[in-house]
């Protein structure tokens, strides 16, 4: 930007007789003098009134805020300090829409005098109205979502990395005490303290395990169906495909507490019916930790598979018929066909969709919390045997108020989450397309 | 071995681990829709072809004096038919945004969707609370409803306009000439065209409210305020087992209707999630 202060004379001859577009940039400092300056006096006025209405309506927010972000308040039980954390986020998006309205402003001065100082002639009031009316149009449509993502997502995403400063728990519990910020205490906490360490790891390994084994045997699963549904001269396809279907149709959150009905100990139709008419002993699915384990990818993998079904058989029907006859003619086998044929183009078509399961099981809350709440209770470990990192985040926050722990869990399971996410995304073809335009 | 044997075994097998598929899917099923007719409240006893079925608790659920279900019927019904039509909104203009004009930070606005896309909105339930709770949103309706909506946009803003990026854009500039204004050709020319992918993102909109189960326990803290998610949980966590009868007449009623739309729709889920899976 050409933003040299005017007292410093530059030796070198400028490539233009006049410097509208630096003169015009440095007064709209003063929001709007730049656009008199340029002899837009309605543009001017405009701005003018923008920064007026801005400083009265918001100064005490503004003031406020920041004020409460610094010190989270000094009076126990009359200062609050996580609402001044909330409206001290609040004052930082305020002054972010205000400094790019600043933005905005200088932008446009430094622009409109440069087009003078090239001697071309500005646009009037009544072309300046168009243009806001054609350049503004795309901005006016994505406001209403933007502004709900501000306040829904992006407002908790900053709230959260915030949070994980702080000390806030059980023992800074407002209004009575304060929170203060900790600076990285939380994250020293979890990889040194031996409890936080010890169940850290034991719930990144679950998780990790979790995520692999449940997903990989639902895919396979699925596709396997698959393949074996859409065999050419296999009948009644429409009925099968419609049964197979139905985990996916019924609300997960109704299956998973039926299944944890059944699998109930005591009383459970999978201990008392099936495997006792099959001379199995009862299996304790919901105390201990191996067989909870087994049993969660077992039924993840009952609610996940008609997804991969239905996807892979989309897939399957589109691949034309001649590929098949002519591997026939050249004597392939039926594997060979599946190997050459068949299974490349599953995993090519829907590759990016199963990726996108790894990442929903990686935070499958729903599934974990609802067959045992995580349990079972382990010794030396404030998480149960099956909690996955956002199900122990739940407990953290919901039932033992360790939220500054919990907000820095969260961050590194974001962390995680939102790696695997770019890279592959990276990766696939519509986004390599946006980064040509 | 004849091609003709070889042939009759591999339909075989096929047909007996379809049919062992299809019975392990079918029995969890089978088994709750059982117990919603077994008279008595314990699960224990209770037999997947009871011998005296009853109605009870069909009845019971649908007396307003004793069970909320009814109500948290409506609430769910009212949250999801909300929510589609507002995710629809937003969406729409959005995606027709990105999809139809290029302007300054088009780019790093679809790059921070992608990124938001990718973290479940609950991760920071802690933020949540705390905001509803501090803007007076808290158990109510309309702010559970804003979380969801929100929770839509960032995805099916890229499904939708990867669908939008295939309709030709002579359309729109033929519309101009003609001298359609901005939102005339929005409303009358592309969006008419956009009906499957307003279709799909439409059903997942109403469909997400009926998954989710975090948020609205976070959010809504009264009883009557409960949507069916909560609501059934409620009542088998309070005392396992107890009420698992009722639970399972409740589950059946809810079960049903979700999953009679959901076939009928089947078809659009699957195309707009393979569209949205290698286009946008």
């Amino acid at each position: 930007m050409d933003s040299i202060p005017s007292t410093t004379k530059t030796p070198i001859i400028p490539p233009l007789k006049t410097k509208h577009g630096r003169n015009a940039a440095l007064l709209s400092i003063i929001p709007g003098f730049g656009q008199f300056y340029n002899k837009q006096f309605m543009k001017g006025i405009i701005f003018l009134i923008l920064t007026v209405a801005f400083f009265s309506s918001f100064y005490s927010t503004l003031n406020w805020g920041f004020w409460g972000l610094f010190t989270l308040g000094t009076i126990p039980g009359v200062d609050h300090s996580v609402f001044l954390l909330v409206d001290g986020i609040i004052a930082l998006l305020v002054a972010l829409i205000g400094l790019l309205i600043y933005a905005v402003n200088i932008y446009d001065a430094l622009n409109n005098g440069r087009k003078r100082d090239r001697g071309l002639s500005l646009n009037s009031v009544r072309e300046q109205y168009h243009n806001l009316l054609d350049n503004g149009f795309p901005y006016l449509m994505i406001s209403p979502g933007f502004l709900l993502l501000i306040f829904v997502v992006i407002f908790p995403i900053l709230f959260v990395i915030l949070l994980s400063f702080t000390n806030y728990d059980l023992y800074h519990s407002p209004p009575a005490k304060l929170v203060d910020w900790v600076g990285i205490q939380n994250y020293i906490d979890i990889f040194s303290l031996d409890l936080w360490r010890k169940t850290f790891f034991g719930v990144l390994g679950w998780t990790i395990v979790w995520t692999f084994g449940a997903t990989t045997l639902q895919v396979a699963i699925g596709v396997f169906l698959a393949i074996l549904v859409n065999q050419k001269d296999l009948k009644g396809k429409a009925i099968i495909r419609t049964f197979l279907i139905l985990p996916w149709a019924v609300p997960a959150f109704i299956s998973i507490l039926i299944f944890s009905g059944m699998f109930n100990e005591t009383f459970g139709v999978i201990n008392n019916g099936i495997l006792a008419s099959l001379g199995i002993d009862t299996i304790p699915w919901m105390t201990e930790e191996m067989w909870s384990r087994v049993a969660l990818i077992l039924i993840q993998s009952w609610l996940g598979f008609p997804f991969i079904f239905a996807m892979t058989t989309g897939v399957l029907q589109s691949i034309p018929e001649e590929l098949y006859e002519a591997a026939t003619v050249d004597g392939a086998s039926i594997w060979q066909k599946f190997r050459s044929i068949t299974l490349p183009m599953v995993l090519f078509a829907t590759a990016p969709i199963m990726i996108t399961q790894y990442t929903f099981n990686f935070n499958n809350f729903n599934v974990i919390f609802l067959f045992n709440g995580g349990g079972p209770a382990l010794p030396g470990q404030n998480a149960g045997g099956t909690d996955i990192l956002i199900s122990w985040i739940y407990k953290l926050t919901m039932t033992s108020a360790q939220y500054g722990k919990a907000a820095a869990i969260t961050m590194l399971l974001s962390l995680v989450v939102v790696t695997v996410a770019l890279w592959q995304f990276k990766r696939t073809k519509s986004f390599q397309e946006e980064d040509t335009m | 071995m004849s091609v003709k044997t070889s042939k009759i075994i591999r339909l075989t097998v096929s047909y007996l681990l379809l049919l062992l598929a299809i019975i392990i899917v079918v029995y969890p099923l089978l088994w709750v829709i059982g117990s919603s007719f077994n008279p008595g409240q314990s699960l224990s006893g209770s037999s997947m072809f009871p011998e005296n079925p009853t109605l009870a608790h069909y009845q019971y659920l649908f007396d307003t004096e004793k069970s909320n279900y009814l109500n948290w019927y409506f609430n769910s019904m009212k949250i999801s038919i909300s929510t589609m039509i507002l995710a629809v909104i937003a969406v729409s203009c959005t995606a027709y945004a990105f999809s139809r004009y290029r302007f300054i930070g088009r780019k790093n606005g679809l790059l921070t969707f992608l990124v938001l896309q990718m973290i479940p909105n609950f991760a920071a339930l802690i933020a949540i609370f705390v905001l509803a709770n501090r803007t007076g949103l808290l158990d109510t309706h309309l702010g559970l409803i804003l979380v969801y909506v929100g929770g839509q946009i960032p995805m099916s803003t890229w499904l939708m306009k990867g669908y939008l990026d295939t309709i030709p854009k002579e359309l729109d500039e033929s519309a101009k000439m003609d001298g359609a204004g901005h939102f005339l050709i929005f409303r009358k020319i592309v969006m008419p065209l956009a009906t499957p992918i307003v279709a799909v993102v439409a059903l997942f909109a109403f469909i997400a409210p009926f998954g989710d189960f975090i948020l609205a326990r976070i959010l809504l803290r009264s009883e009557e305020k409960f949507t069916m998610g909560v609501g059934l949980y409620e009542m088998v966590a309070k005392q396992f087992g107890n009420e698992f009868t009722t639970f399972a007449a409740g589950s059946v009623l809810i079960a049903l209707p979700i999953a009679g739309l959901f076939l009928m729709f089947q078809k659009y889920f699957v195309s707009g999630l393979t569209a949205g899976g290698t286009k946008g």
